[in-house]
């Protein structure tokens, strides 16, 4: 009889970290083709448009690259977090508490124009580091579970901001439920003439080479990692793992607020409730399938901004529903999640003996 | 003040009550049943969302509810056995595992409630389950019609909760069951398959998340819509730990955050007080929070949750 069993590996391949993600993709596709099959479509037609549409022009290629950008922070937002082993969910209202923080900066005429867009940057990036602290506080003072807290604390900040903008911050021009624009000095500068790259864009993308720096050459970064990986161990060498998960919990929750400046400064020039379509929870999917590492991020981001991109342009086009991009989203976390077990274990083809 | 509360407690807001917290005690239990057997099964919410469009479709078209009902077990037995192939059998991260089985099924859910009905201007709906009053006790005063006027779900749920009691605690697989949740490796050694003992429980809870679900959508609403569960699952995450891991307290729970919940809506109806809804809302899930910091430093989860068993490994 041939078992297959798993067994502990030593050392992880280098050239897995291109691998696994690659074969995690590829399965997703692969298993998400029957979905296509089932909406009546053609396979091939309909995974040509949902890649190709986002890199047709130079016009989508730009909007992939400025949809990639909350996308970098929020994976990044949670990678950090991850390595901890403190488990931020709330990558999705720290983007929000990050939000609202810039549009309030961005609306105020009394700063100078010169200072409008640092402050807002600084501010979005306080506002969702606090609010990332609440579930750190929560889980290393009261033992609270802090996937739990930091998931329902998505929920109590959506519904704050809608009060808020059902109320005292509607758009008195406008009467709709959303706030006021921010001030022309406020908006972030556009790189390219004509386009949508703005600020953020490039934040996004210098943010993670700075976040892998840390993560990898610092002593912080250290703590970080030997807190995730042994917590006992780490305590015994002497690190507070209180001070290190509320830090954690600080950079994490700051990465996600700048995920939200860019998308007032650069993007909606206001906040209305519509304006994260999940980016937080994508970005779990996308820090999982870097491997948790920075740099790994941004090729993750850019793939899922073409699909989410792409998406629409699929749907018009073969009649398959935009929630495909929904289901390879969860469908690549699973995956992947899979793909992780041979970092760690092998498959053995085994010869059982008998008797 | 005495008007507000006068609007507040009328018949109608018990009866409210109990049927907001059906669905948290069908959910609340499967979840349960899963962390006994140590695995935290955070797929609910999507489960939830899954099994409400599964449930509201099959009924929809076959004019059946308890089809719908039937659908919707399915789907959260389907649902169960991947949640154990990831976290029993690849012995997986159950947070991650948890968190890519509901974004897994939300997608689905959107993805083939859009692929069956389009995007029609009115959402399809269906006759929902209708109140079936028990004979005498239904004429006690003042509980009678909160109590024994409701959908037949709403029964079962009462049953419910004794009867996990009884399996968990007077049970050989209830024994079996928690063994496998505080100490795998003593369940393994006493001759229990401890791999397969799990999956039951998934596929149990699975099932339990699954009549929660098309609650929502046969009863509470008798429509699928992208929000009806919006936080529910996770809220019942948050009623076991409350309820440390005992059938009947977190069944106490839910009746609590149930209801806050009907408090809510009853406010948010009422003239007297102006304040924004969307805080009403909120409401219980700052609630729910306070209530978690409050029991969980001193509770115990079973010993082996979050642990994947490997059986050369120890």
């Amino acid at each position: 009889m041939i078992r297959l069993r798993l067994e502990r590996r030593e050392s992880t391949p280098t050239w897995f970290s291109f691998a696994l993600p690659l074969a995690a993709i590829i399965t997703t596709l692969v298993l998400c083709s029957g979905l296509v099959v089932m909406a009546g479509a053609n396979v091939w037609e309909a995974y040509t448009t949902l890649f190709m549409s986002a890199l047709s022009s130079r016009f989508n290629l730009v909007e992939t690259m400025v949809k990639a950008s909350p996308l970098i922070f929020t994976g990044l937002a949670v990678a950090v977090a991850f390595r901890a082993k403190f488990w931020n969910i709330g990558a999705e209202g720290q983007l929000l508490a990050g939000a609202m923080a810039a549009a309030f900066i961005g609306g105020l005429s009394i700063l100078p124009s010169w200072s409008m867009v640092p402050l807002m940057i600084i501010s979005a990036a306080i506002a969702g580091g606090l609010w990332a602290i609440v579930p750190a506080i929560l889980k290393t003072r009261y033992k609270v579970d802090d996937v739990v807290t930091s998931l329902l604390l998505n929920f109590i900040i959506y519904y704050a901001m809608t009060a808020i903008l059902d109320g005292p911050w509607r758009d008195p021009i406008s009467g709709y439920p959303d706030s006021p624009d921010i001030l022309m000095d406020a908006e972030f500068p556009v790189l390219l003439r004509a386009t949508r790259l703005h600020l953020g864009v490039l934040l996004s993308v210098m943010a993670a080479p700075i976040v892998w720096w840390v993560i990898r050459q610092t002593t912080l970064g250290f703590a970080i990692r030997a807190v995730g990986e042994n917590p006992k161990a780490s305590a015994y060498g002497g690190i507070n793992i209180t001070k290190v998960i509320i830090i954690t919990a600080l950079i994490s929750g700051a990465l996600a607020g700048l995920a939200g400046a860019g998308e007032v400064g650069g993007i909606h020039f206001q906040i209305m409730a519509g304006i994260s379509p999940g980016y937080g929870y994508s970005g779990i999917v996308i820090a999982m399938l870097a491997r948790l590492n920075p740099l790994g991020v941004i090729p993750a981001a850019i793939f899922f901004a073409i699909i989410v991109t792409g998406a629409e342009g699929m749907s018009r086009a073969t009649g398959v529903p935009v929630f495909l991009a929904d289901v390879i989203q969860g469908t690549s976390l699973l995956t992947m999640l899979a793909a992780l077990l041979f970092t760690t274990h092998r498959i053995r083809i085994k010869q059982a003996h008998h008797g | 003040m005495d008007e507000i509360l006068m609007q507040i407690f009328q018949v109608g807001f018990f009866t409210a009550l109990i049927r907001i917290a059906t669905p948290l005690i069908f959910a609340t239990i499967g979840e349960l049943f899963a962390e006994r057997a140590g695995v935290l099964n955070l797929g609910i919410e999507g489960i939830m969302l899954l099994s409400a469009m599964t449930g509201f479709s099959a009924a929809y078209f076959s004019d059946n509810l308890w089809i719908g009902i039937l659908a919707a077990i399915l789907t959260g037995v389907a649902a169960g056995i991947l949640m154990g192939a990831l976290t029993v059998t690849l012995g997986l991260s159950q947070h991650v595992s948890g968190i890519g089985m509901t974004l897994f099924c939300s997608g689905l859910a959107f993805f083939f409630y859009r692929l069956i009905f389009g995007q029609p201007s009115t959402p399809p709906n269906i006759v929902a389950f209708q109140p079936v009053a028990v004979p005498m006790l239904s004429d006690i005063p003042i509980i009678g019609q909160p109590l024994f006027n409701q959908t037949a779900l709403v029964y079962i749920a009462y049953a419910l909760v004794p009867m996990a009691a009884f399996i968990l605690f007077k049970t050989p697989w209830g024994l079996s069951l928690r063994t496998v949740g505080e100490s795998p490796h003593a369940a393994d050694s006493a001759g229990v398959n401890v791999a397969w003992t799990r999956y039951q429980a998934l596929m149990l809870s699975g099932a339990l998340m699954g009549v929660a679900g098309a609650f929502l959508s046969m009863v509470q609403f008798n429509a699928f819509t992208f929000g009806v569960i919006s936080g529910r699952g996770w809220v019942c995450v948050a009623l076991v730990v409350f309820g440390l891991w005992s059938p009947w307290r977190s069944a106490a729970g839910a009746l609590l955050f149930a209801t806050i919940d009907a408090l809510q809506l009853r406010l948010q109806a009422s003239s007297a007080i102006d304040i924004p809804y969307q805080l009403f809302l909120m409401l219980p899930f700052v609630l729910t929070i306070i209530a978690m910091a409050a029991v969980s430093r001193n509770a115990r989860a079973p010993a082996a949750l979050l642990k994947p068993f490997r059986k050369e490994e120890r």
